[in-house]
């Protein structure tokens, strides 16, 4: 089944981030794509550790190795990202027509009432 | 880190942009103080139990919150700035599973001008979406699931939807 699957993966990415090492290497690369050595950079954490650490983070599904020239970047997977940006998109699609709506009828209702808006 | 870099830093964010035929003391007031006139709270809620009311307290650092038939209040986030008829910027805390979660900080930014007396232009800007990046895995497991994100997913087109139909049809 690929429930027990899916349970099991998602219990790694929850323990990647479980670590706070791991946790910082994380928000770092939220941040901005970096190299190993960029993390290693701003953290006090040796090159090998960070590379451990982002290993870890990789095969959790959390972040995902790009090559740009020379350099491998890393940052997080962006199709999660994604995912929850469309969806919060959808909410404000829905969310700014229902309000629209309401504005509108009560600032009809308002002007055909003017009396009570001068009191 | 402080959290004010880590908010200079967010890039992934939602713009909208809405004309509103009301003029725009109003269209603050109905967004703010009527939140729950407008907001889809049906399937918008994080509480168990049926959503009643979603609250912005009009004050810097007030909160931002829901309550239950039950009584319960759950937050959503708080108040950063307060501009009454002109700009208010939300602090939006919640998860990928739709809970508060103090380590997700994402900032809702709604910005209200006149156009005349009785037209407003309302700008949203939802920003700070990268901090979904820690919760990416995870809230892919959820939309798998029928009762998940695909299920409310559903459940926007057919709101979209029918809000066009009556906007078409008025």
């Amino acid at each position: 089944m690929p429930t027990a699957r899916t349970s099991a993966l998602q219990a790694r990415r929850f323990a990647a981030l479980g670590d706070p090492t791991r946790l910082q290497v994380f928000t770092l690369i939220a941040r901005s794509p970096l190299s190993v050595a960029e993390v290693a950079e701003r953290l006090p954490v040796s090159r090998p550790a960070v590379s451990q650490h982002l290993k870890v983070l990789a095969d959790a599904g959390l972040v995902q190795c790009e090559s740009i020239g020379t350099r491998n970047l890393y940052r997080p997977d962006p199709d999660g990202i994604a995912t929850m940006r469309d969806f919060i998109d959808s909410l404000w699609d829905v969310g700014l027509a229902r309000f629209k709506a309401h504005a509108e009828a009560l600032a009809r209702s308002r002007a055909a009432h003017p009396a009570k808006e001068k009191t | 880190m402080s959290s004010s870099s880590l908010a200079s830093a967010a890039r992934i964010a939602v713009r909208k942009s809405v004309t509103v035929a009301a003029p725009v003391a109003l269209a603050f007031e109905v967004f703010t103080a009527r939140i729950e006139s407008w907001w889809p709270m049906a399937s918008h809620h994080i509480g168990d139990a049926e959503c009643t009311a979603v609250v912005i307290e009009p004050r810097p650092g007030g909160r931002w919150y829901e309550r239950g038939v039950d009584g319960v209040e759950c937050l959503w986030g708080q108040v950063l700035v307060w501009e009454a008829g002109r700009r208010v910027v939300l602090v939006w805390q919640l998860n990928a599973q739709w809970e508060f979660d103090p380590a997700i900080r994402t900032e809702v930014e709604v910005s209200f001008t006149a156009i005349d007396d009785r037209t407003t232009q309302v700008e949203l800007e939802h920003r700070g979406l990268e901090a979904y990046g820690a919760e990416a895995a995870a809230m892919r497991d959820t939309f798998a699931s029928p009762n998940g994100w695909n299920g409310m997913l559903d459940h926007f087109a057919q709101v979209t939807g029918a809000t066009h139909a009556r906007a078409a049809a008025g």
